[in-house]
């Protein structure tokens, strides 16, 4: 197989590194590259410059407003845009609700919600996981009872991303009490401004704010904010699941991660010299060089079997497990390469006080944060289990 | 273990269970001055730093096996009071013949050995003397913060040496660490410090060897509780109808996880064991080094098998988790200690 891209995507990948290099807010990059969540502002002000460009929505068809990207240019998009330090694109929008509403939307929720994806004027976020449905989604309880044409709410979601910025969230509620957990669940739009919903934040590990618990006390919601049929909520969620899956490796974030190592590495000394030149430490970063070289080519190799129109079965799955012990190595390395350095609270002063090389004081923070990337979006274990259903099956 | 020893670990565990609880941690230590002044005066008065110094030196204890018993009492409580930097300041006080009662009675002393480019390293000190005046900076000084007095290694006509300097008479500027506590950053400007012991290498070394047995004996401490943490968790949690702990893929992985802590604490007895003898060096960078390792493989795994849950800020087990895998920052962590291993095997 050839290794390189096409001359075309060789083209498309200058045009994206030309326009990052001049459109991509240096302190916005600079945040981002340090390791700090960007501002909701930042994400803001980002999306709009790509929407600009027509780029917000690259894989979308080009009636809706996209590019119509294939996979492999996405990909090289998304990688870019990791190496150039950009804000990720808030993917609720975009990379889930967009495509759904594409395919199970009336003509009038795709005209009512795509464009105000594309301005910003809605934020969307994800109300699937509940405190007793992680892994086991299909087990949720948050029910939609239908009162003349509205849906009654009740339930509580949590864990919702960025949902202390969002106006709308898109639930999976339970329609149906009888028969198996999968049939009875309905996919919704409701605005988080309707009274009856309280959203609770929810601290993480190294002390941000990024997730939410959303309660639902007699949420009253019309019934054209139903997508699809009534009850055919797990097939659209699967469906989203395909769509969530690209990009699924991260390897440009890791690509990025890795030359932060680097340069952190030739300025941190251990006895004396550069830790890049201490063996234990060199051997860690060349071996985890070495992973992310093979899968970087195992995420290609999977993008131009897509792109040839071939069905991807669990590879998916094979690339998260792979691409976020990966990433999380390399979390683990940085951290290490400051040693004592990377103890301190994350905190302003601690700049001035120039403990870590700038720029750099997050480390650990990261580390403990991207613990998650192997959790959400299907745990390593349940992507072990839809492996291993694939090699029983075939 | 002996039973004074026995009644020690009983009677701090009762302490701490009721000085500093777990939920209280959580606010306590991440907010100035990061560590709870009332637990430490108890600490103090319960005499639990007597444990930490020989009878010679005015204590009543001092071994291996003391000092392993007190941090892996504070491990298990996630207890963020300063107590490592107590242990060093009696070691290095007392291999110069000092006095250290008021250092037992709860005066808070923290030692300034590494510096920005040297964070474990004896040879790489800068800071120098001059008459009696230091000048350099010290580095992440673990309790500097709202210590009283510091020990600091620095040049000294040609020698390591080790001085006293009054938190006055430096910069102190103190911050809380990410797995909760103070430290500080020390600036010596021409400060007056007053020498302690003129040729200090092998107190230092001593020193720093004893706090890596303690980091190691705390950590252990930490890891029983976060196994525990993880089986009652596997043993309640249900998802596609039945507990998690069902699941031999996460059976097996917990199974694991028990076995490699009691490694840890195997590998803790031998260096608490050799602490006074000439392989006390070897035996605690074996410890160091293991422990290190499998500290941060039991906080990694718990937290994965818990899901998000394990994740989040309100959680105990998130607290001891960044703990275990800071420790392994503190006095050289597991590449450091594997590196003096391996000179060992080329000097055989
Ligand atoms: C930072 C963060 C952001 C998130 N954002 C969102 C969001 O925006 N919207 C949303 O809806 N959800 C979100 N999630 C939720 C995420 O999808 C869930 O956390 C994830 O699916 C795991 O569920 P759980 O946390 O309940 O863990 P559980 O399902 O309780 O799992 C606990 C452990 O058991 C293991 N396990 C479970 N079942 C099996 C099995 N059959 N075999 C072997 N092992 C098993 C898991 O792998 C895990 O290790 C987010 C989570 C996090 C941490």
């Amino acid at each position: 197989m050839d290794l390189n891209f096409s001359p075309e995507e060789q083209a498309f990948q200058a045009e994206v590194q030309a326009f990052l290099a001049e459109a991509l807010p240096a302190e916005i990059a600079d945040r981002v590259g340090r390791g700090e969540e960007p501002t909701r502002d930042d994400m803001e002000r980002w999306h709009a410059i790509l929407n600009e460009k027509g780029w917000l929505a690259g894989t979308w068809p080009a009636e809706f407003g996209g590019q119509g990207w294939g996979p492999i240019e996405l990909h090289i998009f998304e990688e870019e845009c990791a190496k150039a330090s950009a804000p990720r694109i808030v993917p609720f929008g975009t990379k889930m609700l967009g495509p759904v509403l594409q395919k199970f939307g009336t003509p009038e929720q795709q005209a009512e919600y795509l464009p105000r994806i594309l301005d910003g004027r809605d934020w969307w976020c994800q109300g699937y996981s509940e405190p007793g449905a992680g892994s086991d989604l299909a087990s949720l309880k948050t029910k939609a009872e239908r009162d003349g044409d509205v849906y009654v709410v009740n339930g509580q979601k949590t864990w919702t991303t960025l949902g202390q910025y969002a106006n709308r969230i898109f639930c999976l509620v339970r329609t149906k009490f009888e028969g198996k957990p999968q049939e009875g669940i309905s996919f919704l739009l409701i605005d988080l401004d309707t009274p009856g919903i309280e959203m609770r934040p929810i601290r993480l590990i190294e002390g941000g704010y990024e997730v939410n618990e959303v309660f639902f006390t007699d949420v009253r919601v019309p019934v054209e904010n139903l997508v699809g049929e009534e009850n055919m909520g797990w097939t659209i969620a699967k469906y989203l699941l395909g769509h969530e899956r690209t990009n699924i490796a991260g390897t440009g974030f890791s690509v990025q991660a890795l030359a932060q190592v680097k340069a952190l590495a030739r300025q941190v000394k251990r006895r004396g010299k550069a830790l890049i030149e201490n063996p234990l430490f060199a051997a860690r970063l060349a071996s985890v060089e070495a992973e992310l070289e093979a899968v970087k080519i195992t995420n290609l190799r999977m993008l131009s079997k897509a792109a040839a129109g071939g069905q991807l079965g669990a590879e998916p799955s094979m690339l998260k497990i792979k691409g976020t012990v990966i990433r999380q190595e390399l979390n683990d390395l940085a951290r290490r390469a400051l040693g004592p350095a990377a103890a301190p609270f994350p905190s302003e002063d601690l700049d001035n006080l120039a403990i870590a090389p700038k720029g750099h004081a997050q480390n650990a923070a990261g580390y403990f944060n991207n613990r998650k990337i192997s959790i959400y979006g299907g745990s390593n274990e349940i992507q072990r289990n839809i492996l291993a259903k694939g090699m029983m099956r075939g | 273990m002996s039973d004074d020893r026995r009644m020690l670990a009983d009677m701090l565990a009762r302490f701490l269970a009721d000085a500093c609880p777990v939920e209280a941690r959580v606010d306590v230590a991440y907010a100035a001055p990061w560590h709870s002044e009332a637990a430490w005066t108890g600490l103090a008065e319960l005499g639990a730093f007597y444990a930490l110094a020989s009878e010679e030196a005015g204590g009543m204890g001092g071994t291996g096996f003391d000092i392993s018993v007190v941090f892996e009492a504070l491990g298990r409580a996630l207890c963020p009071e300063p107590v490592l930097p107590t242990l060093l300041g009696l070691r290095l006080l007392a291999a110069a013949g000092r006095h250290v009662d008021d250092v037992l009675a709860g005066q808070r002393v923290a030692v300034g050995i590494g510096e920005v480019d040297a964070p474990y390293d004896l040879d790489g000190i800068e800071t120098r003397a001059e008459d009696g005046r230091l000048t350099g900076r010290k580095s992440v000084v673990y309790g500097g913060a709202g210590a009283e007095r510091f020990l600091i290694a620095a040049q000294n006509s040609g020698k390591l040496a080790l001085f006293e300097v009054k938190a006055k008479d430096a910069q102190v500027s103190g911050y809380g660490m990410i797995d909760g506590g103070p430290a500080a950053e020390v600036f010596l400007d021409g400060a007056p410090g007053e020498l302690v012991l003129a040729d200090a290498q092998d107190a230092l070394e001593d020193a720093l060897d004893a706090g890596a047995l303690a980091l190691c004996a705390e950590a252990l401490g930490a890891m029983e509780v976060v196994q525990g943490i993880l089986i009652d968790y596997l043993k309640t949690r249900k998802q596609f109808g039945q507990l998690i702990g069902a699941f031999q893929a996460l059976q097996h992985r917990a199974i694991d996880l028990g076995i490699e802590i009691e490694q840890a604490r195997s590998i803790v007895i031998l260096a608490a064991s050799a602490e006074g003898a000439p392989e006390f060096g070897k035996r605690v960078a074996q410890a160091k080094f293991l422990v290190g390792k499998i500290a941060r493989l039991v906080s990694e795994e718990a937290i994965q098998m818990h899901g998000g849950i394990g994740i989040t800020w309100e959680y105990p087990l998130a607290h001891y988790a960044k703990r275990l895998v800071m420790i392994d920052a503190q006095l050289g962590d597991t590449d450091w200690h594997l590196e003096r291993l391996m000179g060992a095997l080329s000097a055989e």
